[in-house]
């Protein structure tokens, strides 16, 4: 296949990629959203199969199937609750993979790297291996494996900081003469022990935002290697999913009233003491006078966290607002943002218990409606 | 990578960034964890990159890493459009049970 029609079938291949994310902009047509991802990906699978370029192909079958093999479970198998962890997981595999190309490329290409070139591919991957041992850190925390908890201690932040001034130190040293290849190992170990340095502080409510971070970093690293391969779809795909990261790490930040600078940097999932919290009484009720309540409200907002998910109470939640939607009260779900454990998952959650759409609101947009509230009801298991 | 082709990259990666920025500002909270699934099988794209080095013949680190990579991508491609595929036709259920709910509006008590 000649090189203009390879090209050509990349740049269909780009906007099926762009077609897929505007369809996914609406639930009814999020499907053929799917569909067009797809087919691009295909396409540009095919097309590069074809590619002069490549002359062997024993290894490349071998890794496919293996690759197909592992993925469908990965794909068909996980239970929804356990999705944020797939995601984790799938980062880590991304940035593994540009991570490695990174490093088989300086080892073919070294001494005659150009300064372009080689800026990318320090970047890469930096990028790469980075996101490699953060998501897997972010995996562990989210899979039960590895402590919840932040683990913080003084002078976190300089460290932190000095590990990744080092790592781009590194990088200027080799732009400056790619024949130092001695120092491209400790630039990978650099990598390595930043991501995890950098996410196992952070834990709980806030693994939404580094996954969304980590997403961002993960399609970053993808568009690095589009600039060190020369291949444009690669920084196309590559710059959507990490604008995406980056936006919606934006999202999750403001739906917890963070910066996002302090994401990056500061007192990330440390206990903060915003102010002096109101103190009023708690009042333990029964089934029944909670009942009652209920019955007697005219609107029932319905507050779902993480918690009522993973007790599996999501369909009883929903056999609850059935019946009292029948009674002709009126049942609202008001789901955060940062709701269950990456960005929407609460939705997923509600939406595989088949709680209709309708029903659903987001966070920002019920406290208009909080005045005509008669009842909420928390679902979750802490506060 | 020459300087003219640096040029033309940045000027894609930038546009595509502002469109994605543009085109995903607009997809609900309801469908945020379908959209990472998504950009994810997406960004697998370096599966692209992957079989190049895999296949390229330059060496058997150029093979094994190649191979290596091309496992890793090939199985985001294939795990992150299945599940996306399965939320979302989760939420598809949930619209057409909307339109099959709504029936005249329940009877108020005089």
């Amino acid at each position: 296949m000649s090189e203009f029609v390879l090209d050509l079938v990349y740049l269909v291949s780009a906007a099926c990629f762009i077609l897929a994310l505007k369809w996914l902009s609406d639930p009814t047509t999020a499907r053929r959203g799917v569909k067009a991802g797809e087919i691009g990906m295909v396409l540009a699978i095919i097309a590069t199969l074809l590619n002069r370029e490549i002359v062997e192909y024993q290894w490349i079958l071998i890794a496919l199937v293996l690759g197909s093999a592992a993925g469908i479970p990965l794909g068909l198998l996980v239970p929804m609750t356990a999705v944020p962890q797939r995601t984790a997981l799938s980062h880590a595999f991304g940035a593994l993979a540009a991570g490695l190309v990174g490093t088989a490329e300086f080892y073919i290409q070294e001494p005659d790297i150009g300064e372009v070139t080689m800026v990318a591919l320090g970047l890469e991957v930096l990028l790469g291996y980075l996101t490699f041992t953060g998501s897997l850190v972010a995996f562990g925390k989210l899979q039960g494996i590895a402590r919840d908890r932040p683990w913080i201690y003084k002078g976190q932040n300089v460290f932190n900081l000095s590990i990744l001034a080092a790592g781009l130190v590194i990088v200027g040293l080799l732009v400056a003469d790619p024949g130092r290849s001695t120092l491209f190992p400790i630039l990978i170990t650099v990598a390595l022990v930043f991501g995890v340095m950098l996410v196992i502080r952070i834990g709980g409510a806030d693994m939404p935002t580094v996954i969304s971070l980590l997403n961002g970093y993960a399609g970053l690293s993808a568009a690095m290697m589009g600039f060190v391969l020369d291949n444009w779809l690669l920084i196309i795909a590559g710059a959507l999913d990490g604008s995406s990261g980056f936006l919606l790490s934006i999202i999750m930040c403001r739906a917890m009233n963070r910066s996002f600078a302090n994401v990056l940097f500061g007192g990330f999932g440390a206990k903060e003491t915003v102010g002096r919290m109101e103190e009023r009484p708690v009042r333990t009720t029964s089934p029944e006078e909670t009942a009652f309540l209920l019955d007697s409200a005219r609107l029932v907002v319905v507050v779902p966290g993480f918690g009522a998910a993973a007790a599996q109470a999501q369909h009883k939640i929903r056999e609850l607002s059935d019946m009292l939607m029948k009674r002709g009260v009126e049942v609202k779900f008001a789901i955060h943002p940062v709701a269950g454990r990456m960005p929407g998952h609460m939705n997923v959650l509600l939406a595989e218990a088949n709680v209709p759409t309708s029903c659903s609101t987001s966070m920002p947009s019920t406290p208009s409606s909080r005045r005509r509230t008669s009842c909420s009801l928390s679902a979750r298991t802490t506060w | 990578m020459t300087k003219e082709q640096l040029e033309v990259g940045l000027y894609i990666f930038v546009l595509a960034s502002f469109l994605g920025f543009q085109v995903i500002t607009r997809i609900p909270g309801l469908l945020h964890t379908p959209l990472m699934s998504l950009t994810n099988a997406i960004s697998a794209i370096s599966l692209v990159g992957s079989l190049i080095l895999a296949g390229s013949g330059k060496g058997m680190l150029a093979s094994v890493l190649g191979a290596v990579a091309v496992f890793a991508s090939m199985t985001n491609v294939v795990s992150g459009f299945l599940i996306t595929d399965r939320m979302l036709k989760m939420f598809h259920r949930r619209e057409v049970e909307k339109q099959r709910r709504a029936r005249p509006p329940r009877e108020i008590a005089p």
